[in-house]
């Protein structure tokens, strides 16, 4: 005696939500049971661990048919469906993912080398490997389907993916990292969270990339823009005329002084950490230094001022005389650059600047 | 004749990949109606592809209109290689005969494939331009409106109700075909597809006729089935109700001129007109209706003397296939004579007018056919009284249970082997009422009979003052051979074609029309030994297992108000005074119909515990729903008897005789249980008794599902009292006080549980005119007309108050263990089939329709009764604990309109299938029924008591969804979290998802097209203001590739979501936003899983409505609920 098939269908899905979750966390149908079970919904509904059981069959059942869907969301947002508002909850839950998996790939490649070490990486996080699949799938599906696709990056992803806001500024950051392969593996970069990361990228997105002058380009939002690039060469004249430079570090240091603690240790690093910005500006014509710019960033800014004991006050102090003072050297010429440049490196190097 | 139908093609999105090489498609289309078919361009590599066709026209017969569905054929263009199909379309296009209905198909229709399920959508347009017809020998039937409702539709004011119409269409399944050998499956499940359709079209056409011929303009309570009898065949047949409806319009006061003639009252369009009278000489004109027909209701001394103004030129030759005959008629040529109480012809099953033997030949149908004319008469001799007496096989309450098994076995008696005799009888009935046709013409007299013969209908609830008094429960069952039939005439293979039936000659539906004639002669039979002239809440079924085919029918006899109804549709004799006695309308309807002192079976009365006046049986069981003025006392709950019996497995004939015996002994036990669950609820009524009996090859299924309630004009249900067999056996004695004891301790709970609170009536206080049990019983046996042996068996149950259980054998121990182990629904919940809770009254606004199917493989081989019937019992318990645990988050809810369906699809299988309804109600207010309005409202006058009462609950239910509608945006039936509401702000929906008429449906920058849907006929709180027309479709899809799927369940799963999906999506193509009275008529699965295949059909059926919140004045905040958009819309519209 055997129940050979079990199905309920209702005009609207009914979905619970902590079923749901089990499902998208990879837990077995049976697993989900005994979770369900501890969780005492037995004793709220008069109902046996058969019913349990078929419902949750039920619901996985629901859900793996729904997959299908929410990998095409557009779709789904077309057919003559009653279960709009529950799919669009249902997706958004469906492509949401744990902070710690998504800073183990933040960067690499969307590759099937990658996807062979989830299991490492879902070890290492805590993530079952199910989970760490549907999420790592996720991405590519996303980078897949944005990879081709005109106009602003963030807006794509929205639309096609019917995601929050929120939700698809994060994917957009996932897809802008994977293209640039930035990297953020490294021990120094560990302290860094998901978020300062998504941070900076949007920041990079908005005023580095291509999108950020024509925004009807291809890839508009993923490639830096070429020519800002070539173009930031010539801020090495700040670090290289030895005039302008010593001139640049007297005008800093006459707006700090008596302003912040700091400011012996700011005046007498001001050439190095100087030095170390525009080099990095300089260098990004190199795709190997793209990837390194966020190590770079750490290794010549941050850890030096942060072993200054500067505060995130000085910090900011700093950096924004720093940039202003710039424009006051009227021997430098390339101010539109210099702005589009310090702009980003100072709200990223904000964001980066915490223990 | 002339009608011209366009379509045009405009896009398609999310096409399937049907080029690898590219990822991408060249899609085009076919236009098919007829043997017309149209192309569009192709569109080259796209996903989306955007045709923009031109209109393709198709001229054609209006006939093919009713009958053909529009066919579009989505196809990949290969240069090389042939065009591969990606899926299909069926549009009926029945809706858009009818002025009152959709005026346009429009909207984005899911591309179906067999195999492959939804692949995709395409945008459509239809409409249809249509000329009249005034050829009154036409063979359409358009503007005939349909409703799967079984009461009369809300917008809609009956001003005439005709009676039963029936019909049956039959062809070969094009699954036995010889061609299926070859061709591929997806092309032989497209045939089929494509035959059901045609055939039901086909089908509501004849219908539509025979309305047309009564002078209606509608059939309320459309049923349609298939019966897929395999190799001998296909058939489609319907039953309905003919009616004449008046369109209320909505808002306003009611319409004025209500007693208009029912041939001018609908033609406000005239070119649609239903009427068929062919007497108006110009359409469109609206002529006075001195000069037009007489009106075919109310006494019309005229039209019988008045010479038939064009009966003469109806030769029956025209009529192409048998069960036309009475295609020529129009009701004024009936002479409303109540002295043809009778056809006149009247067969009696049981009468041995043939011997068995002649009936098992082979063939024996066409011997009959050719002695038609002389053997005729030898059965049209009237069956003496006692005949019909013990032909009962009543499902009513008798105190007796031994007297009803005898009635049972008897009517199954006849039911069976006699039954097979009667059919070739009926056949030679037929064909000697066809002869007389031809002899005399048209004259008129024979010719109605059909519509005279079954005084049956198929709705379930009734206006006000319609139904008078009921019964109780008719049913025939009956076991037939699905033995290819040989026709000599034809030679011995059935020559017809497919698609081909109007030249048919085979006697097939003929045969089919004799079995049913049968049954329904057999229900009309014992509607008469119940005192009553007419069976309303009738429906038909089959169960078919190889060739073994039982046909069922039930109804519940009752006695109906003469005033709504045609002249002559109802045999008015000598029960006439009973109308001149007006009983209150909240417990008249549950006064005897018969005769005291010429009972029918034996039965406890008293009298009414409401008016005290007419005398009440103490039990009723009914098919129909709960009158809404009845007087309830608590709430009623869901009643099911289960029941399973083993059987050898036989073929042919033995098979049926075996079947054929178990039958009246499984009714019989389904009975007992209702009866006990009844007293074990303290409940005296059953309102929407459904008994469904499915043969297997090894086993017969029964389940009974009906409503119990306690209707306060009835007594009190005595208890239920166990009583030993063997006296003095202490332990045995203690076992049964203790068994006792469970059974008053459950009795009192569910007293509780269903708050049956009746007023304590003394009984001697009002003078008891009624004698002691004893003495009446005695009294009415000496009168009883009965045979003795009725009398006599029922000495030994004689008087009993309380219902007395023996227990006696392990049997009656396991019969009182299964009637203890029905667990009471959760807190919270209630379930009922019937279509609204008796006791609830105000209903919010959240729905939530499903759909359920188990099946379980029975492993043991060798299985006992008992051991069978708890696990069936088991799967249906189980089934509802699954709903109640599935459901909680709707707490207070009630589950309504549970449709058990069960099967054995093989051997070792037991299916059920389950459609409901999950409607929440405000708590708060649950015992008190609103003021009694309606009621009020319905006695005042009389045209107004033909209206339905609009929403009982109108006031009180939109007053309470204020606070229950949560998240705007969210319906309330999904248990989302708010947050939702956030996200959809937040997610953009893309552009032109609503690009159809229905524009206005957008809100708050996205939109969505929900359509609602109920198995029942109403949506709480929300108003009907239009009903576009029928839908009914029929689809099937097959894998074979099973487990990639996820096996039986995930195959089902998605089919039926699809099928919902492809309803909606017509629905909303129709300019609606609601089915109601939906329907899962079929869900015939077939799987093997060794060989990764299944194959499943399924039917659904439904009426496709425009709906508005109750109350138009509510804010705009509560307008954006999904579901509630389209208000302006349809303001517009009406």
């Amino acid at each position: 005696m055997a129940v050979e098939l079990d199905v309920f269908v209702g005009n609207t899905t009914i979905m619970d939500e902590e079923v749901y979750q089990l499902w998208l966390d990879g837990y077995t149908v049976n697993d989900a049971v005994k979770v369900r079970m501890e969780g005492g919904v037995l004793d709220e509904c008069e109902a046996s661990a058969d019913v349990l059981l078929s419902d949750t069959m039920d619901q996985y059942r629901t859900f793996q048919m729904c997959e299908r869907l929410l990998h095409s969301p557009a779709k789904l947002a077309n057919q003559c469906s009653n279960d709009f508002p529950l799919l669009c909850l249902s997706l958004f839950r469906y492509y949401a993912f744990d902070d710690a998996f998504v800073r183990e790939v933040l960067g690499k490649k969307l590759s099937k080398g990658t996807k062979k070490d989830l299991d490492d990486i879902s070890a290492k996080t805590g993530v079952t490997l199910k989970s760490c699949r549907r999420q790592f799938d996720n991405f590519k599906r996303v980078f897949k389907v944005v990879e081709e696709l005109k106009g602003p990056l963030v807006e794509n992803i929205r639309q096609h993916f019917l995601l929050s806001d929120k939700l698809a500024r994060d994917y957009a950051a996932i897809v802008f990292f994977t293209n640039n392969r930035f990297e953020t593996g490294k021990r120094k970069l560990q302290y860094l969270t998901f978020q300062d990361f998504a941070f900076c990228a949007g920041q990079l997105i908005n005023n580095w990339t291509v999108g950020a002058v024509d925004n009807m380009v291809e890839d508009m939002d993923v490639d830096l823009d070429k020519e800002f690039l070539q173009e930031l060469k010539e801020l090495k004249i700040l670090i290289t005329d030895k005039d302008l430079l010593d001139q640049h570090k007297s005008l800093v240091c006459t707006a700090l002084r008596g302003k912040t603690k700091a400011f012996n240790e700011m005046e007498a690093n001001f050439k190095n950490l100087s030095r170390g910005l525009v080099n990095i500006a300089a260098k990004l014509t190199n795709t190997k230094d793209v990837r390194d710019f966020f190590i770079d960033l750490v290794e010549k800014f941050i850890e030096p001022c942060r072993s200054d004991r500067w505060t995130a006050a000085d910090m900011k102090l700093y950096l924004t005389h720093y940039t202003n003072s710039a424009h006051i050297l009227d021997t430098f010429k390339h101010q539109v650059v210099w702005d589009r440049y310090m702009g980003v490196i100072k709200s990223c190097i904000f964001k980066m600047y915490h223990d | 004749m002339p009608g011209k139908l366009k379509a045009k093609i405009v896009a398609g999105r999310h096409l399937p990949v049907m080029d690898r090489a590219s990822d991408l498609t060249d899609a085009f289309v076919e236009v098919k109606f007829g043997n017309t078919t149209f192309k569009t361009d192709v569109c080259h590599k796209s996903l989306n592809p955007q045709w923009n066709s031109e209109w393709f026209k198709f001229e054609v017969d209006d006939e093919d209109l009713q009958d053909e569905p529009l066919q579009i054929t989505v196809l990949d263009h290969d240069t090389y290689s042939a065009n591969d199909a990606i899926g299909k379309v069926y549009i009926d296009i029945d809706p858009l005969l009818c002025t009152e209905a959709a005026s346009v198909i429009s909207g984005w229709f899911p591309i179906y494939d067999t195999i492959h399920g939804i692949r995709g959508e395409i945008n459509v347009l239809v409409k249809v331009e249509l000329f009249n017809d005034l050829n009154r020998f036409r063979q359409s039937s358009c503007g005939v409106k349909f409703f799967c409702t079984t009461s009369i539709p809300r917008c809609y004011r009956a001003a005439m109700v005709h009676g039963f119409v029936e019909e049956l269409v039959v062809n070969e399944d094009p699954e036995y075909q010889w061609i299926d050998r070859i061709r591929t499956p997806r092309a032989s499940n497209e045939a089929r597809q494509r035959l059901i359709s045609l055939m039901s079209g086909e089908l509501q056409r004849k219908i539509g006729l025979k309305v047309l011929e009564m002078g209606g303009n509608a059939v309320v309570g459309y049923l349609q089935c298939f019966d897929l009898e395999g190799e001998s065949g296909l058939v489609v047949r319907a039953i309905g109700t003919a009616c004449t409806l008046d369109k209320v319009s909505s808002g306003s006061a009611p319409n004025t001129n209500t007693h208009v003639h029912p041939n001018t009252a609908p033609a406000s369009n005239a070119c649609n007109s239903p009427s068929k009278d062919g007497k108006e000489p110009v359409f469109g004109e609206d002529l006075p209706s001195s000069s037009g027909p007489p009106t075919p209701f109310r006494a019309l001394p005229t039209s019988s003397s008045s010479p038939p103004p064009f009966s003469p030129s109806k030769p029956c030759s025209r009529q192409s296939s048998s069960s036309d005959t009475d295609l020529s008629l129009t009701p004024k040529t009936v002479e409303p004579k109540p002295v043809r109480c009778r056809p006149g012809i009247f067969l009696c099953p049981s009468s041995p007018t043939l011997s068995t033997d002649t009936l098992s030949l082979p063939g024996s149908g066409s011997v009959g056919c050719g002695h038609g004319l002389s053997s005729a008469p030898r059965a049209t001799t009237p069956p003496p009284p006692s005949s019909i007496h013990s032909d009962c096989a009543l499902l009513r309450k008798s105190v007796s249970f031994t007297e009803d098994l005898l009635l049972a076995a008897s009517g199954m008696g006849s039911g069976g082997s006699a039954g097979k005799e009667a059919g070739p009888l009926k056949t030679l009935l037929r064909q000697h009422t066809q002869t007389a046709l031809e002899q005399r013409g048209a004259s008129s007299s024979g010719l109605l009979l059909n519509a005279r013969e079954f005084p049956f209908f198929t709705l379930t609830s009734f206006p006000p003052g319609f139904l008078v008094h009921v019964g109780g429960v008719v049913s025939a069952r009956s076991v037939k051979l699905l033995d290819r039939i040989h026709n000599p005439a034809l030679g011995n293979t059935r020559s017809y074609k497919l698609l081909d039936w109007n030249s048919v000659t085979a006697d097939e539906p003929e045969t089919r029309d004799a079995w049913w004639e049968e049954i329904r002669q057999e229900i009309k039979s014992h509607a008469k030994a119940l005192g009553c002239h007419a069976v309303v809440g009738y429906s038909e079924s089959t169960s078919i297992c190889e060739e073994v085919c039982i046909l069922s029918a039930s109804g519940t006899a009752a006695i109906l108000n003469p005033r709504y109804m045609r002249e002559g549709c109802l045999d008015i004799g000598s029960t006439d005074h009973r109308f001149e006695d007006p009983s209150p309308p909240s417990c008249g309807f549950c006064h005897i119909p018969y005769d005291e002192l010429n009972m029918p079976f034996p039965a406890q009365l008293t009298y009414c515990y409401h008016c005290r006046r007419q005398k009440v049986p103490d039990v009723l069981f009914t098919t129909i729903d709960l009158p809404s003025e009845a007087a309830v006392t608590g709430k009623g709950c869901l009643i099911q008897a289960r029941l399973c019996r083993l059987k050898k497995k036989a073929q042919g004939e033995v098979n049926a005789t075996a079947i054929s015996n178990l039958l009246p002994f499984m009714e019989y036990e389904l009975h007992t249980q209702l009866m006990n669950k009844l007293k074990l609820r303290n409940m005296n009524a059953l309102f929407g008794l459904h008994i469904q009996i499915s043969v297997g090859e090894n086993m017969l299924l029964g389940l009974a599902s009906a409503t119990g309630v306690y209707l306060t004009a009835l007594p009190a249900p005595g208890g239920i009292q166990i009583a030993g067999k063997t006296p003095g056996d202490l332990s045995n004695e203690h076992h049964i006080l203790t068994i006792q004891k469970r059974i008053n301790d459950t009795i009192a709970k569910n007293k509780e549980l269903y708050q049956i609170n009746p007023p304590e009536l003394t009984e001697e206080g009002l003078g008891s005119p009624i004698p002691e049990p004893r003495q009446r019983s005695r009294l009415f046996r000496s009168h009883s007309e009965s045979s003795d042996e009725l009398s006599e068996l029922d000495l030994s149950h004689g008087k009993k108050d309380a219902f007395v259980l023996e227990i006696d054998d392990t049997d009656a121990v396991e019969d009182i263990h299964s009637l203890l182990t029905d667990a009471p629904p959760p807190t919270g919940f209630y379930s009922c089939n019937t279509e609204i809770m008796p006791g609830i009254y105000n209903w919010t606004s959240g729905i939530q329709m499903f759909t359920s199917v188990r099946v379980f493989r029975l492993s043991n081989a060798n299985l006992t009764n008992q051991g069978l019937n708890k696990i069936f019992t088991d799967l249906c318990e189980n089934l509802l604990k699954s709903f109640y645990f599935k459901l909680r988050s709707m707490i207070p809810c009630c589950l309504c309109h549970l449709n058990f369906t069960v099967a054995v699809p093989e051997e070792e299988l037991i299916q059920v299938a389950v459609t409901a309804v999950a409607m929440t109600f405000d708590k708060d207010q649950a015992q008190e029924k609103p003021a009694e309005k309606p009621i009020n409202k319905g006695s005042s006058e009389n045209e107004e008591q033909l209206q339905f009462p609009l929403e009982l609950c109108a006031d009180v239910s939109s007053a309470n969804t204020q606070p229950s509608s949560k998240v705007s945006g969210v319906p309330e039936s999904t248990n989302v979290s708010s947050r939702v509401s956030s996200l959809e702000r937040c997610s953009p929906l893309p552009e032109g998802r609503s690009r159809s008429l229905r524009s206005s449906r957008s809100f708050g920058g996205s939109s969505v097209t929900v359509v609602k849907m109920t198995p029942l006929s109403f949506l709480p709180g929300i108003r009907i203001i239009k009903y576009l027309g029928i839908i009914n479709m029929f689809f099937i899809r097959e894998t074979t590739s099973l487990r990639e799927e996820g096996g039986v369940s995930g195959f089902l799963h998605s089919f039926i979501a699809e099928v919902f999906a492809m309803v909606r999506a017509h629905v909303a193509a129709l300019g609606g936003n609601a089915v109601v009275s939906y329907s899962m008529k079929e869900c015939v699965l077939m799987e093997n899983p060794n060989k990764n295949q299944a194959q499943c059909l399924i039917n659904v059926s439904g009426d496709a409505v425009i709906c508005v919140r109750e109350t138009d004045q509510e804010p705009t905040a509560s307008m954006t609920n999904i579901g509630q958009t389209c208000c302006s819309a349809n303001d517009g519209a009406t």
